[in-house]
């Protein structure tokens, strides 16, 4: 047999054992068994010296090459066992995805709370300011400041908790409109949410503790016609891009026109269902055109600026959003009724 | 207020529309529908039929059997009413008809359908009705009988509509008035609206002079002594009266408004209140002492008993209409069962006052009897409309011969009220709308309603029933109304930007709901008001401070009656109806106020905090709550250790609760609840309360973060594992570690500590691990030696020895 022969011969039998290795371990033994120190191929080198001087170069070329040629096979099917390894670890590391989820009991936000952060989000991006407002409030203010006098019916009709015959429980969140105006800093456009009181016994429709954001634009040039573009936006926004209004007109002593609001029912949209009584329209909120008596008694000259308001009832907009059945779920604070938010 | 749409045709008579129809366009134009009732949507085929003989059913004692005439036939029909009777004529349901209801006066939505069919054997060919199953009710019918069948007049006509000849072809509309809009508490007022709304013409009863040649000043003398109270009082006397009762148009009027008609006199003063808006009062002349009427105030306790039999007590507040000797009745609310009509009256004196209509709503409520007529006086009434309801009323008793009208009115008049005036200037009206409209148009719809201008001086004069009509909004309301609101159009404000934006303070509190819901914690929201027992359930001391709450004079009952100090007994009470519930591992916080009063009685507003609370029950102890504060701490920019002191609040467990300083201010308390406090709420497990004054820690707040370079060079841990005396807080310890450890102790932490049977008694074991590092070098092993000896000398002082 020649050099070239046992070469090849050797270069086949290493074949086959790497082939029939199967394991990472035994492809090591096969290249210490070639490739070793006492290994075949470095026998061969070492019998290099039985080889005639002239074709030393050559055969030193077909050792070398029948070298890299089975590091290349081990190296091949190292990376090919490696891989068929980690298949077989990774099967049996298996898991049944469907098992629970690890959840760090993230607590959730009161109904009320998301509803007026929505309504928050929208006016803030109108530019407007959230402001606060005393609960424990002067008659004055809640009353008085608003244009309703003293002997005025509405004074009756609003079932306020009084505390004496000049402080009592904010009635509504108008009052904050009195104060930011004499604050005197113009033009205003901010929204006061806040809690109001009135004598209501609670039932699934009432609570004598409520939320009403209101909101209060003062500038030149302020109009009925910006007061609706105004809403509808923030309806739009708020119940979706399909939303209509419907400005019904109506009475509140502090503005002039003013009107009640409609929105078309997000629920059926505008074809009668359950939500809105079979009308297509739900009644969200009250507004108008600031009153000049209001503008005056509050230091501002409605010759030069007028503006407009309006109210909304944070509860109201919660119950109907959220599908809320009953208003007293919000003060009870049952944690299965809080968690589905 | 509710009317039916055939009473507001007598004076629109080119109405023309559906309810539906009628129902949006009112609502729009600002007289709001409420709802509306068509009265015979569920009767049909119902005809006035005559019953020619009456047999007895063979099988069966309580069944008649009827042969009908309903006009184009004679039919049969077997009925149980117990009161018919051959020649009656009575409302028939044909085959296929419907009536509205059982004669229970159940309805039935929908209708009941009627088909011919056997009774007990003989064949039955339709049903005769009581008022009740044809949808309506004694009250409405008074004529009606009892029980049974409905009997028209003999003058009916067989075969007739039977429905229609009962004014059930009707719709009784439900309003809804503002209180500005007085004029609309009558017939009229809506009558006007609708007309306008529609731009039909307007047709208001035509009041003709009515009275004898006699003088009413020889039947009756009028003074009103309290012309404060009583603006205006007309009078007039109606002789020869004849009882009986109403035309039905009147009553089916009456009837729709939810008024029983009762006889023509009581109904003509019902009807002219309705129609104007205007209340009347009818005396028997006979009964009035002196023959003169005194308006004058109640004297202090004195009593007076009501027409309806009760008597009431009233003060010098309350205006009285007297006699000669005695009060008659109380001004505006009711009169008197001195001076009641009866069925026996011959002469009547009519009253048509004009009352204060605050001073009638606080005699209302004082005497807490509020009436049709109170109602409307609370308005604050026109004074001009008292004379034309009183004439209008001394009309119909004209016309319905019901008695002999005598001449002239006795008219004490303080106030003849003059049209208010206000100049109409076009470009505001515009300017404020955001429209363009021609002043011609605007006159067009102020006109509708009566809104005229007076050219001389540019202004526009409203009539005296329009007392809401005071400056140019008013009027630029009106245009907008009849122009319509939907046409105006939507633009959004221009002008000088502004900044949107949140406050700090809200900004706080939004963090602090973050913080909240990311341990764990869900938002409830409680009550602001309510029962001063809740200090007794929370063990505060009589000389406590969180007893000093506000009252609030008109509670909804004790429980709802002091505004919180505290935000402890809401939180408790909705862990406990969680507890209660068996809801499990509860986690609740609140954002919410609590009202401490500077003085009281209050003289000014108080101090209004916005506490944050929270609340736990379940998984979690004391430290865990301790680091839901640290964490809302940190995330507010409070980055400094806070420090704990124990605390001494008497609804908390005495040795688990500590009050939070933030550099030596205090800004938080928590605590585990005291047992006993826990059971009174029905807690049955150990609850943990952690309350942060939002005021306080808003001082320290802030968002400024800076960075302070991330450490290079390695750092070196020692751990120390300690026989501490129990008395030595870990707070004493971690003093020592921070003073002694200086800049170059890097952070440290507890993480063993222990009790118990290994350790000496009186001891306990508690293990920290330090780290050290330079910012700038690799610390030296003699340095850290160095500080550590420090250390231990400080632990050491504290009784503190190291375990080996």
């Amino acid at each position: 047999m020649n050099m070239k022969e046992r070469l090849q011969e050797l270069q086949e039998a290493a074949r086959r054992q790497i082939q029939e290795s199967g394991q990472p371990e035994k492809l090591n033994d096969v290249r210490v068994a070639f490739l070793g120190k006492k290994g075949e191929l470095t026998s061969i080198l070492k019998s290099m010296k039985d080889v005639a001087p002239e074709d030393r170069p050559k055969v030193g070329q077909m050792v070398n090459e029948v070298r890299s040629q089975i590091e290349e096979m081990l190296e091949e099917c190292k990376t090919r066992l490696d891989a068929k390894m980690r298949e077989e670890k990774m099967k049996a590391e298996y898991i049944d995805v469907t098992l629970p989820a690890k959840k760090s009991r993230i607590g959730h936000r009161h109904p009320n709370t998301i509803a007026l952060e929505e309504v928050e989000r929208i006016f803030i991006g109108m530019g407007y300011e959230v402001v606060e407002g005393p609960e424990v409030e002067y008659a004055d203010y809640n009353f008085t400041k608003l244009n309703i006098p003293e002997d005025h019916p509405a004074r009756d009709e609003q079932d306020t908790f009084f505390i004496n015959d000049s402080i009592l429980l904010r009635s509504q969140t108008s009052p904050v409109q009195a104060r930011t105006m004499e604050q005197g800093k113009l033009p205003i456009r901010m929204i006061a949410p806040g809690r109001v009181f009135r004598s209501d016994e609670v039932d699934a429709t009432h609570s004598p503790s409520f939320h009403q954001i209101e909101g209060l634009v003062i500038d030149r040039n302020i109009t009925f016609a910006d007061l609706k573009g105004t809403l509808q936006e923030f309806a739009r926004e708020l119940f979706g891009p399909e939303t209509k209004t419907k400005f019904r007109p109506h009475h509140f002593p502090f503005t002039e026109p003013s009107a009640e609001v409609d929105v078309s029912c997000f629920k059926c949209g505008g074809e009668g269902c359950r939500f809105c009584k079979g009308s297509g329209w739900i009644e969200i909120l009250g507004c108008g055109m600031v009153h000049p008596n209001v503008l005056r008694m509050c230091g501002i000259d409605p010759e030069e600026y007028t503006g407009f308001a309006f109210g909304v009832g944070l509860e109201r907009i919660a119950l109907l959003k959220y599908e809320i059945d009953d208003m007293r779920l919000l003060y009870e604070n049952d944690a299965r009724f809080l968690k589905q938010f | 207020m509710n009317t039916s749409l055939s009473w507001i045709k007598m004076y629109v008579p080119e109405l023309d529309a559906t309810a539906q129809e009628y129902t949006d366009a009112m609502t729009l134009s600002g007289t709001k529908v409420e709802g509306f009732e068509i009265l015979d949507k569920d009767l049909s085929r119902i005809v006035i039929g005559q019953i020619r003989k009456i047999e007895r059913h063979p099988d069966a004692d309580k069944l008649l059997i009827c042969q009908v005439d309903v006009g184009s036939e004679v039919i049969q029909i077997v009925t149980g009413a117990p009161n018919v009777k051959e020649g009656q004529k009575v409302p028939v349901v044909l085959d296929g008809g419907k009536v509205a209801g059982g004669h229970d006066g159940k309805k039935t939505p929908g209708g009941i359908t009627i088909r011919n069919g056997k009774l007990r054997g003989v064949e039955s060919f339709g049903m005769m009705c009581s008022i009740e199953e044809l949808g309506s009710s004694r009250e409405m019918y008074p004529e009606a009988p009892e029980e049974g069948i409905y009997i028209f007049p003999e003058d009916a006509v067989v075969g007739e509509n039977a429905v229609h000849a009962l004014g059930l072809d009707d719709t009784v509309i439900e309003y809804e008035i503002t209180s500005n809009r007085v004029d609309c508490y009558g017939v009229l007022g809506i009558a006007r609206e609708a007309a306008a709304t529609f731009n039909k013409k307007f047709v208001p009863p035509v009041v003709k002079k009515t009275g004898n040649g006699e003088d009413v000043n020889d039947y009756i003398k009028v003074t009103v002594k309290d012309p404060d109270l009583c603006p205006r009082y007309t009078a007039r006397v109606v002789k020869n009266v004849k009882i009986g009762p109403s035309p039905k148009w009147m009553q089916r009027c009456l009837a729709a408004n939810g008024i029983r008609p009762i006889n023509n006199l009581v109904d003509i003063t019902n009807y002219v209140m309705e129609e104007y808006g205007q209340p009347m009062h009818a005396y028997d002349l006979d009964t009035i002492a002196g023959r003169e009427i005194i308006v004058r105030r109640a004297v202090d306790g004195e009593k007076f008993v009501t027409l309806d039999g009760q008597e009431r007590s009233v003060d010098s507040s309350v205006l009285m209409i007297c006699d000669g000797e005695k009060a008659v009745g109380i001004a505006g609310i009711m009169g008197g069962e001195n001076s009641m009509i009866t069925d026996d009256v011959r002469t009547v004196l009519f009253e048509s006052a004009n009352f204060n209509g605050p001073n009638i709503r606080l005699s209302a409520k004082k005497i807490g009897l509020r009436t049709d007529a109170s109602g409307k006086f609370e308005k604050g009434l026109d004074p001009n409309n008292a004379s034309a309801a009183i004439d209008r009323a001394c009309q119909l008793m004209e016309e319905l011969g019901a008695g002999e009208v005598v001449g002239g009115m006795v008219d004490v008049c303080q106030e003849t009220r003059q049209p208010s005036r206000v100049k109409l200037e076009p470009e505001k009206i515009n300017a404020l709308l955001g429209t363009d409209l021609s002043t011609e148009e605007m006159l067009g719809y102020l006109a509708r309603v009566e809104l005229t201008l007076d050219e001389a001086t540019g202004e526009i004069v409203a009539p005296t029933f329009r007392q809401d009509i005071h400056c140019l909004v008013d009027l630029a309301e009106e245009v907008a109304r009849f122009y319509g609101y939907d046409r105006i159009p939507m633009t959004l404000p221009t002008g000088e930007a502004t900044t949107g934006k949140l406050p700090f303070k809200l900004r706080i509190e939004t963090i602090a709901r973050d913080i909240a819901e990311y341990c764990g914690f869900s938002e409830g929201m409680t009550y602001s008001f309510e029962s001063p027992k809740v200090f007794e359930k929370l063990l505060l001391p009589e000389d406590s401070p969180l007893r000093q709450a506000i009252v609030i004079s008109n509670p909804l009952g004790e429980d709802y009656s002091i505004m919180r100090t505290t935000t402890l007994n809401g939180m408790l009470t909705s862990l406990a109806t969680n507890y209660n519930r068996r809801n499990k591992d509860v986690r609740l916080y609140e954002m919410g106020n609590v009202y401490l009063p500077k003085a009281l009685p209050l003289t000014e507003l108080p101090d209004e905090r916005t506490m944050f609370t929270l609340g736990m029950y379940g998984k979690g102890d004391f430290f865990e709550m301790k680091g839901v504060l640290e964490e809302f701490f940190e995330k507010i920019g409070m980055k400094e250790k806070p420090e704990y002191r124990p605390g001494s609040r008497p609804f908390l467990h005495p040795g688990r609760q500590a009050s939070v300083f933030y550099k030596g201010k205090p800004v938080a308390f928590l605590g585990e609840v005291h047992p006993e406090v826990a059971d009174t709420y029905g807690i049955g497990e150990k609850a943990y309360i952690a309350v942060v004054d939002i005021k306080d820690v808003l001082e320290f707040a802030g968002f400024a973060h800076k960075y302070t370079g991330i450490a290079r060079y390695p750092a070196v841990t020692r751990d120390l594992s300690m026989l501490v005396p129990k008395s030595v807080t870990a707070g004493q310890i971690e003093a020592v570690l921070i003073q002694r450890g200086g800049k170059i102790l890097e952070s440290y932490e507890l993480f063993d500590i222990y009790e118990g049977a290994q350790i000496m008694q009186g001891f306990k074991s508690m293990a920290y691990s330090l780290v050290f590092r330079h910012k700038e070098k690799t610390l030296e092993e003699s340095e850290i030696t160095g500080v550590m000896n420090k250390i231990l000398n400080g632990l050491e002082s504290l009784g503190i020895t190291l375990r080996s």
